[in-house]
């Protein structure tokens, strides 16, 4: 025990007399430790801003959008043949993760006259499955479905579009057509899109006076399905057979809508930014071996004064290796601090994402600060094994004549 | 006991061209506890040597080297050391402190390789031999800011900390003037002495030499006794 603390000793001892020595050759592991802990931290912060955007558009992995259309006319199937069969398919196979999204237009009652605009009617499971997080209200739910007023939620383009300010306390908009009803805006999301982006509970057709087609086709209602990542194409093949039997002359399709590739993607990216990390490190490393190499050179002399006062070969290894592995970590520890407080206090998700939210923000990366410091401490233990098997070969006698 | 015997010595070096150089032969020396010893010699007659192979930092080639009684030739490298730290104190004559640490830290530095009790209160130990030799008050001075006799004097406290048995110094006043020369010599001797532990002094001067209890004179790599010299410098 007093032998390893005086190996500590005596490393801390050179660390603190040789302060500008070190602290010369640790700026290159500084560096390198920063900009990996660094740069790890905001690719985990891209990969997440990639993967929620993907899974805004696509749906999380994985998931199946399914619909069904008469192929003679191109039109959607009955709805109340097409919710027949949509429950008995849910119940054969134990969905229970699924959402469905049919696109609409709608009449809306704007203080510049009214407006004809895209209407997305989705069930409430569809803002879970698209990581689509509010901003300010909430999103749509299932007792939306029974409102006298239908529940919208729109983006802040639309919002705007209605007078602007915050929403505060649910507002109302007045959807025009041959039956106007008051909606409600339950819930404002941030999209980022220059557009007015409008979520509609799905009721089945209860608000379809205010919601009449103004001329254009959306095409029949999609059905997602989440379901396991290696059980994607069982399903599909599973949904392509059994649909048309339980909707006969309806055309059926179904396909992965996610992003398949996109977990290997990531993961491309994290390999390739961790990659960049380490070379950069690798070259922190050299700097803080040539510096212990001239500096070993440098204090034969001493060395060899140690060794006069017992120093075994063995002490003078592990305090010339511990040297180099304490300073590389303290300079670690710094790297990894300033990297926390840099990453932890810039607006990345305002850069990287135009501002709009991640559902799952992630936290500094602990296992990147670990990282970071194994690597400090690692590259201080090769940097200072040359010099170290320098200076026990070093022959004392020599040396206090040095 | 004898605290250090040598019997028949000796210690060659190979050179370049294969040949072989006897720098020690037949070297026979006991010393005892508390003794002071001095060794008289030209530069290059092996006296360094001599101290080194005292001071375990070099093996002989032949004969046999006891400490305590024991054997040194079958210490093996670990306990070689740990013996030359805990028996021998060593002065250089270029003082060989370390630099850039304070003279509390070189006196402490030993100690550094010292076990239990005598690693923990290495600091307040450092003190208390700086105050012996008369530098309590430049302990936390750098060997840089310190005169020549003053550093040399942080030597002798540092070979003096761990309480060895021999303090071996090799010309401890080469470096210094005439009249620091004797004030340092003068401290070491009664120090040592103070802590009866034996002294082995390696010098030119023959007034340095003169302060030992016993005079030996080095040549040609043999050592044999002097005649009683006089305590008078030189003139």
């Amino acid at each position: 025990m007093i032998g390893l603390l005086g190996v500590f000793a005596e490393a801390w001892s050179e660390v603190r007399v040789h302060k500008a020595r070190v602290v010369l050759s640790l700026v290159g592991v500084f560096l390198a430790v920063f900009a990996m802990t660094a740069v790890t931290a905001l690719g985990l912060i891209v990969a997440q801003v990639q993967q929620e955007q993907a899974e805004r558009s696509g749906g999380r992995a994985a998931t199946i959008a399914i619909s069904a259309y008469d192929p003679m006319t191109g039109m959607p199937a009955d709805p109340q043949r097409w919710d027949t069969a949509v429950g008995e398919l849910l119940g054969r196979y134990g969905v229970s993760e699924h959402a469905t999204i049919g696109y609409g237009e709608g009449l809306f009652r704007l203080p510049g006259g009214t407006q004809s605009l895209q209407v997305m009617d989705v069930s409430p499971s569809y803002g879970p499955l698209h990581r689509i997080e509010p901003i300010s209200g909430r999103w749509l739910r299932e007792g939306d479905r029974t409102a006298l007023s239908p529940s919208l939620v729109v983006n802040e383009y639309m919002l705007d579009m209605l007078g602007g300010g915050e929403l505060t306390a649910p507002r109302t908009v007045v959807q025009g057509g041959p039956q106007p009803v008051t909606a409600t805006i339950v819930g404002v999301v941030r999209d980022g899109y220059p557009q007015a982006t409008v979520y509609r509970v799905d009721r089945s057709g209860m608000d379809a006076g205010a919601t009449a087609p103004a001329g254009g086709f959306y095409g029949p209602p999609t059905l997602e399905l989440w379901v396991p990542d290696d059980q994607a194409d069982a399903v599909i093949s599973a949904v392509q057979a059994d649909l048309p039997l339980i909707l006969p002359g309806i055309q059926v399709s179904a396909y992965r809508q996610d992003s398949p590739g996109l977990a290997d993607s990531l993961d491309t990216l994290r390999l390739a930014v961790r990659g960049a990390g380490a070379v950069v490190l690798l070259l922190g490393g050299l700097g803080v071996f040539n510096v212990g190499m001239m500096a070993v050179r440098q204090r034969i002399r001493e060395i060899g004064i140690r060794r006069s006062f017992g120093a075994t070969s063995a002490r003078v290894f592990g305090a010339i290796m511990l040297e180099s592995v304490v300073a590389t970590v303290l300079a670690g520890l710094a790297a990894v601090a300033l990297a926390i407080l840099v990453v932890d206090n810039l607006p990345l998700v305002d850069w990287f994402n135009n501002g709009v939210p991640i559902a799952d923000e992630p936290g500094f990366p602990v296992q990147a600060a670990v990282e970071g410091l194994i690597a400090a401490a690692g590259v201080g233990a090769l940097a200072g094994l040359l010099p170290a098997l320098i200076a026990v070969r070093v022959k004392v006698i020599d040396a206090i004549r040095f | 006991m004898s605290q250090l015997q040598l019997t028949g010595v000796g210690r060659d070096v190979r050179l370049p061209d294969g040949g072989l150089l006897s720098i020690l032969t037949g070297i026979d020396l006991t010393v005892g506890a508390g003794e002071h010893v001095s060794i008289v010699g030209r530069s290059g007659s092996g006296k360094s040597t001599l101290l080194n192979v005292l001071g375990l930092l070099d093996s002989p080639t032949s004969g046999e080297y006891l400490l305590d009684g024991e054997p040194t030739d079958r210490l093996r490298g670990r306990r070689r050391a740990r013996l030359r730290g805990e028996c021998f104190g060593f002065v250089f004559q270029q003082f060989n402190l370390l630099p850039r640490r304070t003279a509390a830290e070189n006196v402490a530095a030993p100690l550094l390789y010292a076990r239990g009790r005598d690693f923990l209160t290495r600091g307040r130990a450092a003190r208390e031999v700086l105050e012996r030799v008369g530098l309590g008050d430049r302990a936390g001075q750098v060997p840089e800011r310190l005169s020549g006799g003053e550093q040399q004097r942080v030597a002798i406290a540092r070979a003096l900390v761990r309480r060895p048995r021999v303090v071996l110094a090799d010309e401890p006043t080469g470096a210094l003037d005439v009249e620091t020369g004797r004030s340092v010599m003068a401290l070491l001797a009664e120090a040592t002495a103070a802590q009866g532990a034996a002294l082995i002094t390696i010098t030119h001067d023959l007034a340095v030499a003169a302060l030992a209890d016993r005079q030996l004179r080095l040549e040609a790599g043999r050592l044999t006794p002097m005649e009683q010299v006089s305590t008078e410098v030189p003139a």
